[in-house]
């Protein structure tokens, strides 16, 4: 990728992040956050990470925004009236953030970052390579991922369940432990 | 190709304002919304530097990181929903008591 489509997709991806915790209303937010996410993706296709990038539109921008799109239907949010949050609060977040993104400059700059540039393999980011590094270095990691998606998926259930309503009374206790 | 100093002070910026969000923004979505960011500005720093080295490690991490991801989401948007079945609110400052 030339360097000036690299410039404006960095302005993109921070304009657009900043958009997600400016807006009022948190479908303006999630709108944001998914440009965001976009910008990255074809940031990391510029890096020749090609499957990682077109994973993460698939994965983040498509399922996982989906998910919080229908929560904020499901919970029916509507834009925040009045001053969010306390103004002090406010300017320690903001002060907070710059003094990180100050440290970070410091950290990532080139003396202590010291990256010895290596050319790129042949079939670099293919889909071949990522499953060959995939099934045999990091074979354990996956199969523990896989177990954890599953914790998730009952852990969520479980949690967004909505609890049965007990109408009998042969144990009031009970009754009046679920409605409290 | 573009310098690593750009594509890493692209993640802390990112990385910073997901922390600005957290702290500044006081509905529980969108700051989650902003951990997302956070860990999107990471993965960024994982794919520029893999790629500088030369080496399929970072893509791999960035692979699980997703995983973990969607896994994180899954559960905490499940966490927001009954809570707000039971206060009715996504306020951050109203929820102060970790029972109901």
């Amino acid at each position: 990728m030339p360097p000036f489509l690299y410039i404006f997709l960095g302005a993109l991806a921070i304009v657009s992040a900043l958009g997600v915790i400016v807006q009022r209303n948190p479908i303006h937010s999630l709108l944001s956050l998914i440009s965001t996410l976009l910008t990255i993706a074809i940031l990391f296709i510029g890096e020749n990470a090609v499957v990682v990038g077109f994973l993460q539109i698939i994965v983040y921008a498509g399922a996982i925004m989906i998910l919080f799109l229908f929560v904020i239907w499901l919970l029916n949010l509507q834009v925040e009236s009045g001053p969010t949050g306390h103004l002090a609060l406010k300017a320690f977040g903001s002060l907070g953030a710059a003094l990180l993104v100050t440290e970070l400059f410091f950290l990532l700059a080139p003396p202590h970052l010291q990256v010895k540039f290596t050319q790129e393999p042949a079939g670099y980011g293919s889909l071949a390579s990522l499953a060959g590094k995939l099934f045999t270095d990091y074979l354990v990691a996956f199969e523990v991922t896989s177990l954890l998606l599953l914790a998730a998926v009952v852990g969520s259930i479980a949690l967004a369940r909505r609890l049965p309503v007990v109408v009998e009374e042969p144990q009031p206790r009970v009754v009046e432990k679920i409605a409290s | 190709m573009i310098p690593l100093t750009y594509m890493m002070s692209l993640s802390a910026i990112i990385f910073a304002i997901g922390v600005a969000g957290v702290i500044i923004r006081r509905n529980i979505l969108v700051m989650f919304m902003s951990i997302e960011l956070m860990l999107n500005a990471v993965n960024l720093a994982f794919i520029a530097i893999g790629s500088r080295l030369g080496s399929m490690d970072g893509q791999v991490i960035v692979f699980f990181v997703m995983t973990v991801a969607a896994a994180e989401s899954a559960v905490g948007l499940g966490i927001i929903i009954s809570t707000f079945r039971n206060r009715e609110t996504v306020h951050a400052d109203e929820l102060t008591l970790m029972r109901w």
